[in-house]
């Protein structure tokens, strides 16, 4: 038996915003995968990329300030996020890159008696997904499936953030980390969709400079998943879940078809195959119905 | 020596006696050194199998830009991709799961060469990249456009005002960023990444003297700077390093901040409303941004203009969908702007990072600082002695490496 994880937990805006299903099977699948999960509750957001078009140096010095908060509890810190990831990412890149420039943001988060160090031993930051498959383990994971989602077609789909770039998301030393997400779905018993979205844009950046733009993303992505006869789709990133589920009717019309695909969250998919319930998981708030998900799991399942 | 399939996506133009105009797969099979490039054994194909391959190049070094293709679904140079490198990324692809690996079989799997996205293709692997580069690279105005009084020799300007703009200096116009062009792909009208990495190599030049005319431009064009969804799809495939998704998020810096132009396309609203809701509450307000990208502050409510209340009544179906699944029933969703703030001093902390971040102000752009190499050295954190003069310290004591460049 492996040992249990303890780590520091960053679950973003999002999570306990506009998907809160999200935050709440997060915590319930790691109760039952034995994650024992400290949330950083005076941590702020990661500026999705937004504060930091605005002002570079500030971006970074939040982020430096949620890294000193994890750093102060001793453990490896988690997001559930690939926003999170990929904006924490780059301005840990930078932090890391100069000591000079380090030494000036630390400086004031000296005010609150924090320092984020470099190459603290045992610091990283990692999406619930790379925990799952590089700390947690999937042979692991596999011994904990009570309810395998057998016959469930299930299509990956990343997030930008998480899949790029390459050298800043430490694809060389994990150069599979772009393809998790199918080990994931296949180590919890269900199939795995090919269609051409899994690692393009959700659009949802630009949802309110070019709703046309974005929700062409979107409704194409979902659309392809369909056409390639996925059940669901699976993400480890709430804003492309807001893009996916939340505008899916409006994506419908921009893309001129019915769409009407379950949009699972990735600590829903893994809560599914540890035996909880949609309502326990929070599915019944999603936009598009997760019904169809529940009644393939309902026929694989002898009764 | 080792032995490769290469399957091309070639294309006929018309049809002849082998069949009809169109798309369609072949297989080459190829042996070269796992250290040569793709290119190489597109050529060897060419040269051994069939000389009708159409595949452009010329200088083999990564310098002309003439290569552009997708390997293994990936925007990149030809000549820059050794071939053993994409056999092994192939191979990752085909046995990405357990079930993929039985289907696939033992062995190498094809690498797959396409011709380059967003752009029609002429013939086999050579597209024609005028309608999606050339002529967007035109459209930002693509020459210096001085003050008119000609100097009697050169104009001469201070290296370091020179140097951030190096980056975009070094594109070589091969295509691979159009190519994997996210947004693009969705509007075939936005003006894409090259040509704007083009547009800041002039809004940052100090001799230009039309710099508040391009961000103007480039701001207020519904398919300009602000159609950018940040996919990083750019910064993987360019082979020079310069990312030029970092480059209109500086054009986005000068346009919003530096030049306060409140463009139609809500970018500069939707900013500024998402930094302030950090700043007064710590995590993200949505209903307050979503409110504020629209319209913004008192006047924006009592003025609103038509695209603001085009835009707050179309996300009201969205809203409403919400509330009725219970996804958005609670009063912080429902009213903006009563989200709670972080915990404790916790705000006061993060209004002290604003404070100190707006008076500072620093960019770090690692392409020009390069990384420093480890370990860390300790005498540089000084937190609570001698913090100002690290501070100002940064900028010299940056790391010049030539070799970081091309990767970061």
């Amino acid at each position: 038996m492996a040992t249990n994880l303890k780590l520091a937990y960053w679950p973003g805006c999002v999570s306990r915003g506009f998907t809160p299903e999200l935050h709440g099977s997060m915590a319930l699948v790691a109760d039952r995968l034995g994650i024992e999960l400290v949330e950083l509750d005076r941590a702020n957001c990661c500026g999705a990329g937004v504060i930091a078009e605005h002002n570079q140096e500030l971006a970074d010095t939040l982020n430096a300030r949620t890294f000193a908060l994890a750093q102060q509890t001793g453990l490896p810190m988690m997001n559930i996020c690939s926003t999170c990831q990929g904006a924490q990412s780059e301005c840990q890149q930078r932090l890391d890159a100069n000591s000079a420039y380090r030494a000036h943001i630390n400086e004031i988060l000296a005010e609150e008696g924090l320092k984020y160090e470099k190459g603290k031993p045992g610091f990283s930051n990692k999406n619930f997904l790379w925990v799952l498959v590089e700390d947690y383990g999937l042979d692991r994971l596999r011994e904990q499936v009570k309810r395998p989602l057998t016959g469930l077609r299930i299509g990956p789909f990343y997030g930008c953030y998480i899949v790029r770039p390459r050298h800043r998301l430490g694809y060389e030393d994990h150069p599979d980390r772009d393809l998790y997400l199918e080990k994931v779905i296949e180590a919890l018993g269900g199939t795995v969709v090919e269609y051409d979205g899994a690692r393009k844009c959700c659009g949802f950046p630009v949802v309110t400079m070019n709703r046309e733009t974005s929700l062409r993303q979107a409704g194409t992505h979902v659309g392809d998943a369909i056409d390639a006869g996925a059940d669901a789709l699976v993400t480890p990133c709430p804003l492309c879940h807001l893009n996916l589920d939340m505008q899916q009717p409006e994506a419908a019309k921009i893309v001129g078809r019915d769409l009407g695909l379950p949009i699972l969250h990735l600590p829903q998919l893994v809560g599914l195959a540890l035996g909880f319930e949609p309502r326990e998981l929070g599915m019944p708030k999603h936009i598009a119905s997760t019904e169809p998900v529940e009644q393939r799991l309902a026929a694989a399942v002898p009764a | 020596m080792a032995e490769y399939t290469l399957r091309v996506r070639r294309q006929k133009p018309e049809a002849d006696d082998r069949g009809p105009a169109g798309p369609y797969w072949e297989d080459f099979e190829v042996e070269l050194d796992p250290t040569l490039s793709v290119l190489d054994g597109l050529l060897q194909a060419k040269d051994r199998q069939d000389g009708s391959l159409g595949v452009r190049c010329s200088c083999r070094a990564a310098i002309c830009g003439s290569c552009g293709v997708k390997i293994n679904g990936q925007s990149t140079l030809a000549c820059l991709t050794q071939i053993g490198e994409a056999q092994e990324r192939a191979n990752r692809l085909a046995e990405k799961t357990e079930t993929a690996a039985e289907g696939a079989g033992n062995g190498n799997q094809p690498i797959v060469v396409e011709p380059m996205g967003n752009m029609p293709v002429i013939k086999d692997l050579v597209t024609d990249m005028e309608s999606t580069h050339w002529k967007k690279i035109r459209r930002v105005t693509p020459w210096l456009i001085d003050d008119g009084n000609p100097p009697e020799r050169e104009r001469i300007v201070p290296p370091e005002t020179m140097v951030d703009i190096t980056q975009t200096i070094a594109c070589i116009q091969c295509g691979a960023c159009v190519s994997s062009c996210l947004s693009m792909e969705a509007d075939p009208e936005f003006i894409g990444p090259a040509a704007l990495a083009k547009a800041y190599r002039f809004v940052g030049d100090p001799r230009d003297v039309d710099t508040e005319a391009r961000l103007h431009d480039l701001a207020q064009d519904p398919h300009g700077i602000y159609d950018c969804t940040h996919c990083f799809s750019c910064v993987d495939a360019c082979p020079k390093g310069v990312a030029p998704m970092d480059q209109i998020m500086r054009l986005r810096r000068l346009a919003g901040h530096d030049h306060d132009i409140d463009d139609r396309n809500n970018g500069r609203r939707h900013e500024t409303a998402f930094v302030k809701i950090i700043e007064k509450k710590g995590t993200l307000d949505e209903s307050l941004l979503l409110q504020e990208s629209y319209a913004q502050g008192i006047k924006g409510k009592l003025k609103p203009s038509k695209g603001a209340i085009k835009g707050l009544l179309g996300s009201l179906p969205t809203a409403i969908r919400g509330i009725r699944t219970g996804k958005m029933r609670s009063l912080p969703k429902l009213i903006p702007g009563i989200h709670p703030k972080l915990p404790g001093d916790a705000q006061d902390h993060v209004k002290r990072i604003y404070k100190h971040a707006e008076e500072h102000r620093e960019e770090l752009n690692l392409y020009i600082s390069g990384v420093e190499d480890d370990p860390e050295p300790s005498d540089v954190v000084q937190l609570t002695e001698g913090g100002s003069e690290v501070a100002g310290a940064s900028a010299e004591t940056t790391n010049q490496n030539a070799e970081e460049r091309r990767d970061s």
